[in-house]
């Protein structure tokens, strides 16, 4: 149990990471941005060739970091920009062009076999807490970097000036760009940093799952999910409704078909339970949706 | 791209000024999403069968045509009604997924095509609904998974964690392997599967560990496969819950699991039809020759899209045309070709009947990991479904 919770802890922390970023572009930025996950999939792609050039992880988590910022920051100056000024669906389609290209791109570059990304030694062992609770020790990393990503971002958002020109970006655009700040370039700050952000949770599951086309638009459905539930713009939200998600997702992954077993047939149960588990996320969304549509923790506008 | 598709128009151009001498071959597998790494390996074996043929079968022009399934069965299906349609192929082969060839099916058997799958084997068309114009050159699904049981049964293993998708082969799969397995299942997940499939299986492992199974049984093909291993390496559960698959570790996640070092997945075990290990003259050719030109063993995908368009070359060739139907029907049951796992020949319900060999994941003398031969696990082997099958 303490395990599975772990798990889901996990699990939230890298969808909080994506989340983080799609929240800032569409909550800041106003701008749908269906090609995030593709530059959460391109960090994976990035910093696993750089596992094999440095021949160490963390070094090439290190360099492709930024790396990722830079291709954030092209894709701010070269797609999202020009679709600022047109209507949402603009940017859907835009964006989801980009989504091809970039797929299509992955796969010439690095082909379609997807990487495996090995580990160093020390992270590839288990940790034993107690008798009956060992955990991998390489999951108990991604869920310190997550933490840690996630306060130093409240830290940006809350306590420093850039923090406090992106939250007065996201209140009134107009006000800030007339008090002579430079939107522009704050903009794309505030896209290469989701990016940065999309492509560490990329880098840190590419070691589990390995780096693959098409890794990002699973995750982008998802981090949708989030920021709906946790209310969009919310960096708070986001982090909660990710947390959330990601307890759910497991549970309901690990405890649904014994659930299941009480009311129907093993055999029923064990079919139907993966398929209502896939669903129980969407099931969150749509109450919270019908419920309360601005999302649990809304951002205070005025 | 635009090189392949302005070649790919060519032929196809070409192909409809001399159809009156040739034969077209319709080939559906996944060449996008990440599964695309199985149809690329297919598309290789194909293209390696047609280069060995000389471009021909017979006296008539050999020519395959690719179409991508987008690993989802509704594009599978588009995919053959366009071969069908469109292109007016003769033959349709390929498919990976057991979903995507039951969502074809009706499209090319009715069009009065031959349908001849190089994987996907579900339990329906094996049985009930088996078509004389459908045949296999791969196995049917329950088969592989049934010769693992065997093995767990030899090795005195008493209980059982079993994983797979949760697709159609999933779940014959799992079928399969408690068909044969006499312990006791002691815990059983079907995961999301599909483009969207899922890939992270922490909850999973917790609860195979926590059941205190004497070993983990999985069916994860394709990527899905080096993810689980890598999983199962770093949860450290190599030494208390020994791994039993089928179709997870096979040529196509050996390369990567070597390039990143996986170790404990040498001396691995799991069953297959077939192996580069075997030692026949038309096995030795294949091998030898698609190494030498991708650099890589073929996995077992690759032998069977090689059979299989051996297969119908063979038909078409002793035939001499593609218009008798019957003709051809009866060749192909023949199945006079030299097949890369020796001798090949079909049941009642068009299904191969053949050996199931245990096989360990070893490193050759270049140090390449692969797989070799360890025993016999069944001979000449008939799937559970043929006594359903009226034909």
């Amino acid at each position: 149990m303490i395990i599975q919770a772990l798990n889901g802890v996990q699990l939230g922390l890298l969808l909080f990471l994506v989340a983080s970023g799609l929240t800032l572009v569409f909550g800041i930025l106003d701008f749908v941005n269906l090609a995030h996950g593709s530059l959460y999939m391109l960090g994976a792609f990035i910093c696993a060739s750089l596992t094999f050039l440095f021949g160490n992880f963390l070094w090439a988590v290190l360099v492709a970091l930024p790396l990722t910022g830079a291709i954030g920051y092209l894709v701010e100056r070269f797609v999202a920009r020009p679709l600022y000024a047109r209507d949402h669906l603009d940017h859907v389609l835009g964006t989801f062009g980009l989504i091809l290209v970039l797929d299509t791109l992955t796969h010439l570059v690095w082909g379609p076999a997807g990487i495996a990304v090995p580990l160093p030694d020390w992270l590839e062992g288990q940790l034993t807490l107690s008798e009956t609770l060992v955990i991998p020790t390489y999951r108990l990393l991604i869920i310190g970097a997550g933490l840690s990503a996630a306060v130093g971002l409240f830290w940006l958002v809350n306590y420093t000036r850039l923090g406090m020109l992106i939250r007065a970006g996201a209140s009134n655009r107009t006000m800030v760009s007339a008090l002579g700040i430079d939107i522009q370039t704050l903009f794309a700050l505030v896209f290469a940093l989701g990016a940065m952000l999309a492509g560490l949770a990329g880098m840190l599951i590419a070691p589990i799952t390995e780096a693959s086309i098409g890794m990002g638009n699973n995750i982008i459905i998802t981090a949708f999910v989030v920021i709906i539930v946790g209310g969009i713009g919310s960096m708070k939200g986001a982090f909660i409704a990710a947390i959330l998600i990601g307890l759910i997702d497991t549970m309901g992954r690990s405890f649904l078909d014994d659930l299941f077993k009480l009311a129907m047939s093993p055999e029923a149960a064990e079919t139907s339970a993966p398929a209502v588990s896939a669903m129980l996320i969407y099931i969150i969304m749509a109450l919270v949706l019908a419920l309360r549509p601005q999302g649990l923790f809304p951002p205070r506008t005025r | 791209m635009r090189k392949f598709m302005t070649l790919a128009l060519a032929a196809s151009l070409m192909s409809t000024a001399a159809w009156a001498e040739s034969v077209k071959i319709g080939f559906v597998t996944t060449l996008t999403t990440g599964a695309a790494v199985i149809g690329k390996d297919m598309q290789n074996a194909a293209n390696l069968a047609v280069e060995h043929l000389g471009g021909k079968a017979g006296n008539l022009d050999l020519e395959v045509i690719f179409a991508d399934d987008g690993f989802a069965p509704e594009t599978g299906k588009q995919a053959t009604d366009k071969l069908v349609k469109q292109d007016d192929v003769d033959f349709v082969t390929g498919y990976i997924w057991s979903h995507v060839l039951l969502a074809s099916r009706k499209s090319a058997l009715d069009a009065g095509k031959f349908l001849i799958s190089a994987n996907a084997g579900p339990s329906q068309i094996a049985g009930k609904l088996c078509d004389e114009n459908f045949f296999s050159t791969s196995w049917q699904n329950d088969q592989t998974p049934m010769a693992m049981g065997e093995v767990l049964n030899r090795q005195g293993v008493k209980s059982l964690y079993v994983m797979a998708p949760n697709y159609a082969a999933g779940k014959d799969m799992v079928a399969g392997v408690e068909r044969t397995f006499k312990g006791e299942i002691v815990g059983r997940d079907l995961t999301k599967w599909g483009a969207d499939a899922q890939l992270d299986f922490s909850a999973e492992l917790a609860k195979a560990k926590a059941s205190n199974a004497d070993g983990i049984f999985v069916f994860y093909p394709g990527a899905a496969g080096g993810a689980f291993i890598k999983q199962y390496d770093q949860a450290g559960l190599k030494d208390t819950l020994p791994l039993y698959s089928v179709f997870t570790v096979d040529g196509l996640s050996l390369p990567k699991l070597q390039a990143a070092n996986f170790e404990a997945v040498l001396g691995s075990r799991t069953t297959q039809e077939w192996d580069p290990s075997l030692d026949n003259a038309a096995n030795k050719k294949f091998v030898a020759d698609f190494k030498a030109k991708h650099g890589t063993y073929p996995s077992f995908y690759a032998a069977q899209s090689y059979d299989a368009i051996m297969l119908i070359a063979n038909a078409v060739a002793k035939v001499g045309n593609t218009e008798d139907k019957d003709a051809l029907r009866a060749a192909l049951k023949a199945a006079d070709f030299q097949s890369v796992r020796g001798d090949f020949k079909f049941g009642t319900n068009n299904m191969p009947v053949q050996n199931f060999y245990l096989r360990e994941v070893v490193a050759d003398s270049d140090g390449t990991w692969t797989t070799q031969v360890v025993e016999t696990v069944f001979e000449d082997h008939v799937d559970s479904y043929a006594a359903d099958c009226k034909m």
